[in-house]
């Protein structure tokens, strides 16, 4: 398997400063990695490289197209590829299924929403399936993933039935979260998704927490195998947050196994990214904490791929965190209450040009991993799931009365617990005295 | 077992030697009482006793760790960590940037994992740079999530107002935290209560706030042999009854029980006789015990030291006319902080906080006397 070589090449014309429009899409499509031009989202100075980037410029290597535009010092694994391909049949096959997921699972919320099924906060993420697949298929099921409130389709890639996110949309019992969570509140200790955030910022100090308990473990706990990486999944908007900055910090101070995935898709609600933020290259904050900080195409799968590998084998040898950022879109407005009038058509039609699902379809027409069978085969199989999933939620009981007042404390009545380790509550001799509703 | 509280100089870990005057003045100013006491038992201090049950906590489960500023090294900012770093290593005594909302957020995602941190703010006003973290990832998530994560996780530190501290570093914090489902709220007083309550705390499942008191840091109180040893705990969600008495209930947390048993003792000379809750735990709040209190004192005052719009004795009050209306013979009344920000002057500081001659003022309103020339102290 071809090795990602963080090799930079850079592409893009020149922009003016403080265009809303800076991915602009009536001249070359940015950052097509064989165009030369070294400028970057408008900014009107070249980028420079380092000497140990520009070595590796020069070592281009062997496969069709290098994984990533923009990075910072990252170390090179030496091995070489067997094939020219980035990808076997069977990887193949699962990066399109669980993007196919992601895209029907999502449409069909947004059916359900209009019929009256979901309610609430609905953030689709349409578009942004390659950063989910890319990355959270590279896990084990013993690493954890945090996300934001935009989780349904991280939820899936991890492993979480659809059946149970589905009724976790509709408010029902069987949901994941027996219909407490909601739409933005995707938790299973099963699969390790630990959320779920309707704060953006606050998964990152989460999420390097369980990176914190992973490597305490290791040291303190005595477990030595245990290597469990998370990944923190996060928009541009977060970026500007303090939690992310402080993260980045203590992150890379106690060289925690974490990889920050910045899933840039230009806007924030409606605040476009260049009008938020006085340094538009969030890749570059990586390398401002001492961690390398890589940019890739987030629309492409297999780029994605290839850095994910890169970050989270380097989060497993302990060699600390990467920050990654995805360069994505998404399809539909920030929730589906959005009537996303602020975004410029073209601009939007740019994206969709790109969309994951067919350049991935694409290549593996082209190289001859999949027929049209095949795929074809794998969309029908994912239209049954979750056709499966919507009638299974329909049919699911509402709640209980009596579940309103439950999981509040996981500690029964509240008393704590006695010197013999167990409950208080359970000694027959320890008197009851709370307030019950 | 009544707690006392012995005039004798605090050893020098106050922070200043300013808070060191300003706590003795205020000693000084009030008739010292002394009890006696077996001669077998023992004395500790507020801090001794914290720092014993996070020693012994530590020792007992490998999953405990504690994290926050000045913990490790410093010894920590109150000393309360004293000889811990020695003890377990920097990989469990963690000592962190200045990035609260970080650190307490990286306590609660290892928590989601199993682990047990101690997580220290240097006083809670710094906590409400990670108020998110309390609130929303910790106390939240065993419900968000279904009983699937469970956050056993301690937030402890100072609360309330110190000595000439100013507004920013002197406000309770026990309302906006009692207020939130998901979590537990102690307020230890003596130092059977730190040792008892912070063991229980660290062994519960569930987040706990834990609001300690500076100036309580120094004070001694006799322990008993039962509490010294390391599988003592309290329980969560019980109060204590300090004093018992039949003409006036007192319900009091933390700084105010020690003013509320020296105002038991001076409206003891008036006839008065009041019974002294301490109530240990805000959230849950024992409603049964103050209940239960005000049934056959059939009067009720209040007494915090935080603000007094939606205080805790706001809450109490609610309580006792909701449950126990047919036995007030007077109408309730809570003592709180003055509604300002606190003010740095060392005479209007006075004014702002509850002190031992408003307890008795009140007391003595509630039971409808006048105030007798003996009063104040």
């Amino acid at each position: 398997m071809s090795s990602a070589t963080f090799s930079a090449t850079t592409a893009g014309p020149h922009l003016p400063l403080y265009t809303t429009r800076a991915r602009s899409h009536d001249q070359n499509p940015m950052f097509d990695p064989l165009k030369k031009s070294a400028s970057f989202l408008g900014s009107s100075t070249k980028l420079s490289f380092n000497s140990t980037t520009t070595t590796k410029l020069t070592r281009a290597n062997s496969v069709a197209r290098s994984p990533i535009v923009a990075v910072s010092e990252v170390k090179e694994k030496k091995s070489k590829p067997i094939s020219n391909l980035l990808i076997t049949k069977e990887e193949g096959l699962d990066l399109y299924e669980d993007m196919i997921l992601g895209r029907a699972f999502e449409d069909m919320c947004a059916q359900m929403y209009y019929r009256g099924k979901m309610f609430g906060f609905v953030h689709l993420y349409n578009g942004q399936e390659a950063v989910s697949t890319g990355f959270i298929r590279l896990l084990k099921k013993e690493d954890s993933v945090v996300s934001t409130y935009r989780d349904h389709v991280h939820s899936l890639s991890k492993g979480v039935p659809a059946r149970a996110v589905m009724s976790e949309l509709f408010g029902k019992t069987t949901g994941c979260c027996r219909g407490q969570g909601g739409s933005m509140h995707m938790f299973s200790k099963e699969h390790n998704v630990l959320g779920g955030f309707a704060f953006i910022g606050e998964g990152i100090p989460v999420a390097t927490g369980a990176a914190f308990s992973s490597k305490y473990r290791r040291e303190v706990l005595g477990k030595a195998d245990c290597d469990h990486v998370t990944c923190a999944f996060f928009g541009d908007g977060t970026a500007n947050n303090g939690q992310f900055f402080e993260c980045l910090n203590m992150a890379a101070l106690w060289k925690l196994p974490i990889v920050f995935v910045v899933e840039n898709n230009l806007w924030a609600i409606g605040m476009s990214h260049l009008r938020a933020t006085s340094d538009p290259e969030i890749w570059k904050k990586g390398p401002a904490f001492g961690m390398p900080g890589v940019h890739v195409d987030g629309m492409d799968v297999l780029k994605v791929r290839e850095v994910a590998k890169e970050a989270i084998d380097r989060a497993r040898r302990g060699e600390g965190p990467t920050l990654v950022e995805c360069e994505t879109y998404r399809f539909r407005g920030h929730s589906l209450a959005d009537p996303d009038e602020l975004r410029d058509p073209a601009e939007k039609a740019h994206y969709a040009a790109r969309d994951p699902i067919s350049a991935l379809k694409k290549y593996m027409f082209e190289n001859n991993l999949a027929s049209e069978a095949e795929l074809k085969a794998i969309e029908k199989k994912i239209d049954e799931v979750v056709e499966d999933a919507v009638e299974f939620a329909d049919e699911s009981p509402h709640p209980d009365r009596s579940q309103l007042l439950e999981n509040v404390f996981a500690d029964p009545r509240g008393f704590g617990i006695g010197p013999d380790g167990r409950y208080r509550c359970e000694d027959p001799k320890f008197t009851q005295g709370t307030a019950h509703v | 077992m009544l707690g006392t509280i012995r005039q004798k100089a605090v050893a020098a870990r106050s922070l200043s030697s300013q808070v060191l005057e300003n706590d003795l003045m205020r000693l000084r100013s009030v008739a010292s009482v002394m009890r006696h006491y077996s001669a077998g038992t023992k004395e500790m201090t507020v801090r001794d006793a914290l720092n014993s049950a996070l020693d012994e906590e530590m020792a007992a489960d490998p999953s405990v760790f504690v994290m926050g500023e000045e913990v490790g090294e410093y010894q920590g900012a109150y000393k309360i960590t004293k000889g811990l770093l020695d003890k377990y290593g920097p990989e469990r005594v963690v000592d962190t940037p200045i990035t609260e909302a970080g650190f307490a957020g990286i306590g609660v995602g290892s928590a989601y994992h199993g682990l047990r941190p101690v997580v220290e703010f240097m006083t809670f006003n710094f906590s409400m740079q990670a108020i998110d973290h309390i609130i929303n990832s910790a106390a939240k998530s065993n419900y968000m999530s279904a009983g699937q994560i469970n956050v056993p996780i301690v937030f402890r530190g100072p609360n309330g107002p110190a000595a000439g501290v100013g507004a920013q570093h002197s406000q309770c914090y026990g309302a906006w935290y009692g207020s939130v489902p998901g979590l537990k709220v102690l307020v230890p007083y003596s130092s059977e209560d730190a040792r008892g309550l912070l063991k229980a705390a660290i062994r519960d499942p569930d987040p706990v706030v834990f609001l300690e008191n500076e100036l309580l840091y120094g004070e001694s109180f006799p322990v008993s042999a039962e509490a010294l040893n390391s599988s003592f705990c309290l329980p969560i969600g019980k109060a204590k009854i300090e004093r018992e008495g039949k003409d006036i209930t007192i319900t009091a947390f933390s700084k105010m029980v020690g003013y509320a048993l020296k105002a038991a003792e001076i409206l003891e000379k008036d006839g008065i006789s009041a019974e002294v809750i301490n109530l240990r735990s805000i959230r849950p709040l024992d409603r049964a015990t103050i209940n239960a209190s005000v049934r056959k004192t059939n009067r009720l005052v209040t007494v915090e030291e935080g603000f007094p719009q939606h205080g805790i004795g706001a809450e109490i009050c609610a309580s006792v006319v909701e449950d126990s209306f047919g036995y007030l013979d007077a109408p309730v009344e809570r003592i709180a902080g003055a509604d300002v920000p606190t003010p740095y002057a060392a005479n209007l500081e006075r004014m702002a906080f509850p002190q031992i001659e408003d307890i008795v003022r009140a007391a003595r309103r509630v039971c409808y006397r006048k105030s007798s020339i003996a009063a104040s102290a």
